[in-house]
């Protein structure tokens, strides 16, 4: 009788350390933010939570953490006088949690983004928009790393080394539609290695390797652009839209922190 | 009652690791082959990781453990079933890849005398992985490792190496980007039995961390060695060879065939992720723990072919 009080006991105890390890730890996912990445990176600026503006899809369970497909979405198309300027991405627990920055034109049509980042850990991913009367909105959603054997490593980095600079756009059609946002994909080869830390292991310490610049132009006319960070996964990848107003060439534009240049034009017709 | 039901269960699943950690059930497949065979499960707190296939080979001179577990935990475990199977020094570790469940065990077999061998890939692997691995090793499986815990091979297998362990030798092949970019498979001559370690999943899915393209085509090579028997990383301890990579060429190049359309019809990895290889899910045990991830990985593979 006295052990059945005893387990019984423990059992609560167990019980209410579960919920305040609970309660903790929905507490704990904002604090990076609201202590030091907020102000780290836009200041005392005031960000208004909400979804008026932007939408962003995340898996819930990143199946490979090496390669997350993230998309922002925007809620109305770019006009001249209004617009989203900047959509920046923040992961709050990696390494370095400003994954990208990019910056669209109202001849980007839409300010939709879609792209491929590298998760580290269990984190909120943010999206900041800014609109280019300068009001800044979020939107935020919670990744888990997936289980298993996954690492935020590209698989085959010696094939990504191999053709790097090597790029591609792909159209939804063979042909474009005039005066409408068409959407593009812009593909980079590039390795987006982070370098690595464990000189104990490996007696060398591999710089990092990153793609930090993109740039997008149409005609001479910029559409997109972007820095970026090492979140970018392993060949890194762009999904994003502009409008032709006639036959041209599209043209990206890609640094990395190494100093080197790639660049890469592709005609597209109506 | 419920929750007294979890205590019991707490106090169930710390005595079984308790228990675990002391015997190693091993099966010689073939004269003097061992194998221990692991579960189809994620590493978690309960099983620590021990998941994977290991086991060792026993020669006149010198005993070859090939992988050394998922925890070093195991590792005492296998060394300690294999001193108490053979009076033969361990001379040597081979680590058949980078994975976690395959080489946390090595720290166990640090001693003198005793050289550990791996892909010449494995230790720039190991570097890069080691600071997420260890935080990993927290998170998922409540383990506590050390840098000192990751062993990086001090003989490297460039493309063949010969492993003379006295009356049998072993052959050491390096293969490129196929389960990861870091395999190394291990045949030994004496019995013909082909040790493939990850190269060979039956029954768990299989797991795509190199290269969809470069796994068939490295499987094309191996099917063609004469071997009575093959040991892969996750299933049985020994199956009949090449049959038994059948059901892992079959779901590879299902995914290779249906991934390479999606991409010619411009669809994109969110959509493949959803979509691709969906009926296979019954034939393969976590399924739905690595088949998206499966995806992910060939689609940024195969969107570079042409």
């Amino acid at each position: 009788m006295k052990t059945k009080i005893y387990i019984k006991s423990f059992c609560f105890l167990l019980a209410g350390l579960m919920l305040a390890n609970m309660a903790l730890a929905a507490g704990e996912e904002d604090a990076a933010w609201n202590n030091v990445l907020k102000q780290k990176y836009f200041g005392d600026r005031s960000i208004d939570e909400s979804t008026a503006s932007i939408e962003l899809t995340a898996p819930y369970r990143a199946e490979d953490p090496a390669l997350v497909p993230i998309s922002v979405t925007a809620k109305k198309p770019q006009s001249p006088t209004d617009y989203i300027k900047t959509i920046t991405l923040i992961i709050d627990n990696n390494p370095v949690p400003f994954a990208a920055a990019f910056h669209f034109t109202p001849e980007s049509g839409k300010a939709d983004i879609a792209t491929r980042l590298r998760f580290n850990a269990y984190t909120n991913i943010r999206a900041i928009a800014e609109t280019n009367d300068g009001k800044l909105s979020m939107v935020k959603a919670f990744v888990k790393a997936s289980g298993g054997c996954s690492a935020p490593i590209g698989a085959d980095l010696e094939a990504a080394m191999a053709r790097m600079g090597k790029m591609k756009f792909k159209l939804e059609g063979d042909k474009v539609s005039l005066n409408q946002p068409n959407q593009t994909q812009l593909l980079v080869s590039h390795p987006s290695i982070s370098g690595m830390q464990m000189d104990q292991i490996s007696r060398q310490i591999k710089p990092a390797h990153f793609v930090n610049q993109v740039k997008v132009s149409f005609n001479g006319k910029p559409i997109m652009s972007a820095e970026t960070d090492i979140a970018l996964s392993t060949d890194p990848n762009f999904r994003f839209y502009f409008v032709p107003d006639k036959a041209g060439e599209l043209k990206a534009e890609v640094k990395d922190n190494q100093g080197k240049e790639f660049s890469y034009t592709q005609t597209v017709s109506p | 009652m419920f929750k007294r039901l979890i205590c019991f269960a707490v106090f169930f699943s710390a005595f079984t690791a308790f228990a675990m950690a002391e015997e190693l059930n091993l099966k010689e497949v073939a004269t003097g082959v061992f194998v221990h065979q692991g579960i189809h499960a994620l590493p978690d707190r309960q099983n620590h990781g021990e998941i994977a296939n290991i086991g060792f080979i026993v020669g006149d001179r010198c005993v070859a453990v090939i992988d050394s577990g998922g925890s070093p935990a195991q590792g005492l475990a296998l060394k300690s079933a294999i001193k108490a199977t053979t009076k033969t020094p361990i001379c040597h570790v081979i680590n058949t890849h980078v994975h976690p469940d395959h080489v946390y065990g090595n720290i166990a077999f640090k001693e003198p005398g005793v050289s550990f061998i791996g892909h010449r890939k494995l230790t720039q692997s190991l570097a890069a992985r080691a600071p997420y691995y260890l935080e990993k090793a927290g998170r998922d499986m409540g383990m506590t490792l050390k840098n000192e815990d990751f062993i990086a091979p001090d003989k490297s297998v460039d493309s063949i190496m010969e492993l003379d362990l006295g009356g049998r030798k072993l052959i050491l092949t390096a293969h490129g980007p196929a389960h990861t970019d870091n395999d190394l498979s291990v045949y030994d001559d004496k019995t013909q039995t082909l040790w493939l370690a990850d190269l060979l999943f039956m029954g768990h899915v299989p797991v795509i961390d190199g290269s969809l393209t470069g796994w068939l085509k490295e499987l094309e090579k191996l099917k063609k060695i004469e071997a009575r028997l093959a040991i892969p990383g996750h299933g049985p301890v020994a199956s009949e060879w090449p049959k038994a990579a059948e059901a892992e060429t079959r779901y590879l190049e299902m995914l290779r065939n249906e991934i390479r359309q999606y991409i010619k019809q411009g669809k994109t990895m969110e959509q493949a992720m959803a979509q691709v290889g969906q009926s296979a899910r019954g034939e393969w045990q976590l399924f739905d723990d690595f088949h998206k991830r499966n995806i992910a990985t060939a689609f940024a593979e195969l969107e570079w072919e042409d």
